[in-house]
């Protein structure tokens, strides 16, 4: 401070060298945060190209082109007998009477090529169309019935630019004549687009137009249920009772590490562990949502007891010590007081869990959710298949409609975990009334 | 109704000597793993009054608070040894949710649930079973407050969150939440020291009240609130009890010459 000790600077020599190192000291702050700027900037970008790439690559799929057709609904052929009954009626040949229409439409067809060329233009699913239409009004039969059917995938993908007219014709999947068809079914204004109903409603298909989402969106329903309904109340209880109730010694501490370690296992080991075990040991049905569920909370149960073991620590020790101080029991407590406040991190923690079980697509391919299944499960022991294997099976299939196809279902998962998500945030919100 | 019983017995205007011990401690040991927090701790604690416990930080006052409604069975690795008794017996013969709802306690920090006013209130005469409908909840609840003084206050916003109220508020709550059980012992740890100045006078003088019914054992670092409120001063130090009598004599004519050494302020 004064100068008979001029080891300690002086009051001027501090405030000059603290004033030469403020420079430095914010040009080090502005740079931390443009780094930190630009790397949310990055992760945004790569977010938006990737919500861009899978909306713009799937959006089509939601609609889907259609054929109307006038076709002669022949008594002869389909009710033979003339007395409407149903079980007839639903063997009809409705493919004979459509291919019939669409001769009739194009008169000039004649040779076999041609006419194979020609029955393409629609689905494989008109005969069906029709047939749905007749069954629900049998007054029908006999007559020439307008019918809206489904135009085949080439077709689709044609109507959508997706196949150019200017490629060499054996290099694309329509051929000059079919065109030549298409056009002069627009100049009639027989083709129309509309939503495509049946992406939402229909089960998996071999062809592309009459392919849905919905058999996996109910799989993975029923799926991400089991997984809720085994894995929530066993990885609560078995926090609570490691945190709360268990002594800690030497059996806790390897139980510890073992969950811990669990939690980074890789998941096809589950769906190993679920083939041995839940399959061919139990003997329970292939391809279920039940296993799949049971397969999946085994995986999610690590995650939701180090988060709900992290969120019994967090709760304040005055709560504990004030409820017990008043003579509640362990379990009172643990109850009452503990686990209200608890409840919004175990919460979280089951929501990253079942976030990373719906996205989960290597265990279940172990104990046969990879199968092709065209109907809809109706319960959790149908065979069925699960959003992500169902994307996965799409994006192996050659046909050109199953790439929107594709992006379209990874649409639906993203809905469908954006959904699961909300639900478990406003839950949490409802939990969380903080005092 | 529900304390007349011990109010027509107290022996609140007795002298010390002339009163009963309600809880009564013959060589206390208390360990912390290895380390002795508390070492061969003799006290009584004679019934309708306060007794302080004094000392500097860490000479073992709050353990020896804990060790009377066993709140350091929770605590893995402490162990207590020697022979606590409630009422002549054992309180280690006791089931401790028993106990604990004969030895309330009020803690340094208001702790109050995050419930409702009422429901912090009714929270021990509920697990307690000790209503079994909504009115004898209520008449428990309005009494309680009543006597922690603090009705007139929260009449009106009962269903309000407990940690509504402002820090004093909230540890009468507290005390509120203790006498619902209807216990016969209050152990208080430090109740003021999160508190001002007039919530503490507040404090003090409910306690003054409460040793009507009541018997309060209270810890507390200020030597002018156990001058204050309490009949009998106990000082510890290091984990030793140096010196225990009437408060007055503890403090106008002390034996020992670190209790001395203590009360007017040269070491702790």
């Amino acid at each position: 401070m004064t100068d008979s000790t001029p080891t300690i600077p002086s009051r001027s020599d501090t405030t000059q060298t603290v004033r030469n190192g403020l420079r430095r000291r914010y040009a080090a702050e502005r740079r931390f945060k443009i780094y930190g700027v630009a790397a949310i900037g990055v992760a945004l970008l790569m977010l938006a190209i990737m919500f861009g790439t899978i909306i713009g690559n799937g959006w089509s799929a939601f609609r889907q082109t259609y054929v109307q057709m006038d076709v002669l609904v022949d008594a002869a052929e389909i009710d033979p007998d003339g007395n409407r009954d149903p079980k007839v009626l639903s063997r009809g040949d409705y493919e004979g009477l459509i291919k019939a229409a669409l001769r009739e439409m194009f008169p000039d067809v004649k040779k076999r090529k041609e006419k194979r060329e020609l029955y393409d233009l629609v689905s494989s699913g008109a005969a069906f169309d029709l047939r749905d239409e007749v069954m629900a009004d049998p007054s029908l039969v006999g007559q020439t019935v307008s019918v809206t059917v489904h135009a085949s995938d080439d077709v689709d993908m044609y109507m959508k630019g997706y196949i150019s007219a200017e490629v060499a014709e054996d290099e694309r999947r329509v051929s000059d004549k079919q065109i030549a068809r298409i056009e002069s079914l627009r100049e009639q204004g027989r083709i129309s687009t509309g939503f495509n109903l049946r992406f939402f409603t229909g089960g998996d298909s071999r062809e592309p137009e009459l392919a849905g989402i919905a058999g996996a969106a109910l799989g993975s329903l029923w799926t991400m249920l089991a997984v809720l309904v085994m894995a929530f109340p066993m990885g609560v209880m078995a926090a609570i009772y490691l945190e709360e109730f268990a002594p800690k010694n030497r059996w806790t501490d390897i139980i510890e590490v073992n969950i811990n370690n669990l939690a980074a296992v890789p998941s096809i080991v589950f769906g190993l562990l679920g083939l041995a075990v839940f399959l061919n040991f139990f003997g329970m049905p292939r391809s279920a949502p039940l296993v799949g569920g049971l397969v999946l909370a085994l995986m999610t149960l690590p995650t939701i007891i180090i988060a709900g073991r992290a969120a019994l620590t967090a709760v304040p020790p005055s709560i504990r010590e004030g409820a017990l101080g008043l003579g509640a029991s362990r379990m009172q407590m643990v109850a009452g007081n503990v686990l209200p406040l608890a409840m919004p991190g175990m919460l979280t923690g089951a929501i990253i869990g079942m976030a990373r079980a719906l996205g989960e697509t290597a265990p279940l391919l172990m104990i046969g959710m990879v199968a092709f299944i065209v109907d809809l499960p109706k319960g959790p022991l149908d065979a069925a298949t699960v959003l992500p294997v169902q994307i996965f099976l799409w994006a192996d299939s050659p046909e050109r409609a199953f790439v929107e196809r594709t992006s379209a279902a990874t649409i639906v998962l993203l809905v469908f975990l954006i959904l699961m998500n909300l639900g478990a945030v406003l839950l949490r919100k409802k939990f969380e009334r903080r005092w | 109704m529900l304390q007349t019983q011990t109010s027509s017995l107290s022996y609140a205007h007795q002298t010390v000597e002339e009163t009963p011990s309600k809880v009564s401690a013959r060589g206390v040991n208390v360990f912390y793993g290895a380390k002795q927090a508390l070492f061969d701790v003799d006290l009584d604690v004679p019934v309708n009054h306060v007794t302080a416990l004094i000392g500097p930080s860490g000479c073992g006052k709050s353990t020896f608070l804990r060790c009377i409604n066993r709140m350091n069975d929770v605590v893995e690795i402490c162990r207590v040894e020697g022979d606590i008794r409630l009422d002549e017996g054992d309180i280690y013969d006791l089931d401790v949710v028993e106990l604990r709802a004969r030895v309330g306690m009020v803690f340094q920090k208001p702790n109050p649930f995050p419930k409702t006013i009422f429901d912090n209130v009714a929270y021990g005469p509920r697990i307690h079973g000790l209503a079994s409908n909504r009115d004898e909840v209520e008449e428990i609840v309005f009494t309680s407050l009543e006597k922690a003084g603090l009705l007139k206050e929260v009449r009106d916003r009962l269903s309000e969150p407990g940690t509504s109220l402002s820090g004093g508020q909230q540890q009468r709550l507290c005390i509120a939440r203790a006498i619902a059980v209807n216990p016969e012992v209050i152990l208080m740890d430090e109740p003021c020291s999160a508190l001002d100045p007039i919530a503490t006078a507040r404090i003090e003088e409910l306690i003054d009240e409460l040793r009507q019914i009541y018997t309060i054992v209270i810890v507390t670092h200020s030597m002018q609130q156990a001058a204050r409120v309490s009949q009998r001063t106990a000082f510890l130090h290091l984990g030793e009890l140096v010196e225990v009598g009437n408060t007055e004599d503890i403090f106008t004519n002390p034996r020992d010459e670190r209790t001395q050494g203590y009360i007017t302020g040269r070491f702790g």
